[in-house]
């Protein structure tokens, strides 16, 4: 853990965003919703929560990310490149041939990626799997696993779910992106994920919702985690705004996969400097 | 002679707690049928090492792969239908892609669980696995190469797919001869006419090409123990020594054993390729002898084969 305040972090996950934005336009391709929705907490997680060592991806005592919604990696490059796992220049790779920036996240290419992911629903597993390792080793390393609303109907994730519980993984935090959409449509529309939090609680989880958004939110649930050994899976239930920070691709399940033509990166990245200037003058004054 | 017959899951579920009790990192992750996939020893001795994750082989496969990140080698044990086929896309995904060191051992290959019927009985999986990059695919012929092949599997670095019988079948090699993934092993040498078969069906290809043998027709035998990587050069030998190869196989004859060596031998434009295995066709509730016989699996139509070759 380290000791940064709301305020810094609420301007880095605007600056993360606006890398997001310039990496997907760049790319004429990604998935700009999900990253945007998730920003935050992943904010809060690389650049406060998780103990890294850019210098040492593989430090065996590092806290485990698993972005089981692998699809929003550009999110986790931009982090792990303002970190300093590789140079900020590579962001401008994005899924181009060679790049070790693929269009989902590959732990072999890639330094900082703890799994490769992309197919959904797997991820969960997996960091149970780093969670019972590390139980078993007695390391203190902790696991934090993203999960997209959407992708809770997949079956896997509730197979990992009950077998956090039965490991007793207190040591497995789990983040739900509750941002509602999915590619399709909304998820009531093509999935109703009835009560998904209390799911989690009833799997035998810890949950605690939370506004996604809220910075203050996301590091006091982080806060009131950290040294909970009770034997119990944590899930952080976000409730978020796929799209969030850029006005036109707020709530709009059209902005799932779709990158930004020259225009609409001019407007999300000047929108984007105004919240950063409004920061600003918020502490000033 | 008398003939031993053991499984060859036996030799896995021995094996297994050696290699566990010499390695600390070595971890079994079952699904609820350890006990008929002889894990129970491992189980005991071994508690530390060992997980149950209930009936969810996909979760499973992806435990497995988060064990494997932190430097465990966890082999993943269940039956080869559901190894293969239920949680193949997680192998693909989370083990294969990023090379993760994960072991996927599975009893009840073929059609060795005979009485079980078709939904158990396994006939696509190896072929499904070697279509995966990076995956290694293999089947002991009995139960002391079982127990060589376990070994090799847990030494090499790399997603392994080991499928064993859930019945006995004659133990064939004596206990000290050495296996080497990828490495073809010859049982015999012959001019005519080549036979290679694995898993169970290499004491059946024995018998035949005693009976050819004595029938004057040389016969040159294989037990290719693993079809991933294939020993081409293997199969090489058979193309420009004999022209003629029988495959024999516990397995569809579609995408296994017998296509992975035309592959190699249609290349040539120089050999003629004869398949005998299950006939995509699904089994059903039978004695084992019996769904062999079925698909042509016997050494009669082995010997009939080789004589209608060369003649």
């Amino acid at each position: 853990m380290k000791n940064v305040s709301v305020e810094e972090l609420e301007r880095q996950s605007i600056e993360l965003r606006k890398k997001v934005i310039s990496m997907i336009h760049k790319a004429k391709s990604g998935h700009p919703g999900g990253s945007l929705s998730a920003a935050d907490f992943v904010t809060a997680l690389y650049f406060r929560e998780m103990n890294l060592d850019p210098k040492n991806p593989k430090w065996e005592d590092r806290d485990r990310f698993v972005l089981s919604k692998g699809h929003v990696c550009p999110v986790q490059y931009a982090a792990l490149a303002t970190l300093g796992f590789f140079d900020e220049a590579v962001l401008d790779t994005l899924r181009q041939e060679g790049s070790i920036l693929q269009g989902h996240p590959d732990m072999k290419k890639c330094p900082g990626i703890d799994i490769s992911t992309g197919s959904l629903g797997q991820g969960l597993a997996c960091g149970v799997g780093m969670g019972i390792a590390a139980k078993k080793d007695n390391r203190d390393y902790r696991v934090f696993v993203v999960v997209g609303d959407g992708e809770c109907q997949e079956g896997e994730i509730w197979e990992a779910a009950q077998t956090a519980h039965k490991y007793e993984l207190d040591n497995l935090v789990v983040f739900v992106d509750n941002n509602n959409l999915q590619l399709d449509g909304t998820t009531d529309e093509v999935m109703p994920n009835i009560n998904l939090g209390e799911k989690f609680k009833a799997f035998g989880f810890d949950t605690y919702e939370i506004d996604g958004h809220d910075m203050k939110q996301i590091v006091d649930t982080l806060d009131r985690i950290r040294m909970r050994k009770n034997g119990k899976p944590k899930c952080i239930f976000a409730n978020t705004v796929k799209g969030k920070g850029v006005s036109f691709m707020e709530n709009q399940c059209g902005w799932h996969g779709v990158a930004p033509n020259d225009e609409q990166y001019e407007q999300a990245m000047n929108e984007l400097d105004a919240q950063l200037r409004k920061l600003d003058l918020r502490k000033s004054a | 002679m008398n003939e031993v017959k053991k499984a060859t899951r036996d030799g896995f579920g021995e094996e297994i707690v050696k290699l566990g009790k010499l390695d600390n990192d070595i971890y079994v992750v079952d699904v609820d049928i350890g006990k008929s996939c002889k894990t129970g020893e491992f189980r005991k001795e071994l508690p530390k090492q060992y997980l149950n994750v209930g009936i969810a082989e996909q979760n499973a496969a992806g435990v497995a792969a988060g064990l494997a990140t932190c430097g465990k080698v966890p082999f993943v044990v269940t039956y080869a239908v559901f190894g293969s086929l239920r949680m193949c896309e997680m192998i693909r995904q989370e083990i294969c892609y990023p090379k993760l060191n994960v072991k996927i051992a599975c009893s009840h290959g073929g059609v060795t669980p005979a009485n079980d019927g078709a939904s158990h009985q396994s006939i696509e999986d190896m072929g499904v696995l070697r279509t995966i990059p990076n995956m290694t695919v293999l089947m002991p012929a009995d139960y002391n190469s079982a127990k060589k092949l376990v070994k090799a599997a847990a030494e090499y670095e790399g997603p392994v797919y080991l499928r064993f019988t859930r019945d006995a079948i004659p133990v064939v090699y004596p206990e000290d001869t050495e296996f080497e993934i990828g490495k073809a092993n010859k049982l015999k040498d012959g001019k005519d006419v080549s036979i290679i078969a694995n898993g169970d069906t290499v004491c059946i290809a024995m018998k035949a090409a005693e009976q050819l043998e004595a029938q004057g027709i040389s016969v040159k035998l294989f037990d290719m123990h693993t079809i991933k990587p294939l020993d081409a050069d293997a199969v090489m030998e058979c193309v420009n020594e004999t022209g003629r190869i029988i495959t024999v196989e516990d397995h569809n004859i579609m995408n296994g054993l017998g296509s992975a060596v035309s592959e190699v031998a249609a290349e040539t434009g120089k050999c003629i390729v004869k398949r005998i295995g299950i006939q995509d066709q699904f089994g059903q509730s039978a004695p084992y002898e019996r769904l062999l016989e079925m698909n042509g699996i016997t050494v009669e139509n082995i010997v009939d084969t080789a004589k209608a070759l060369v003649a």
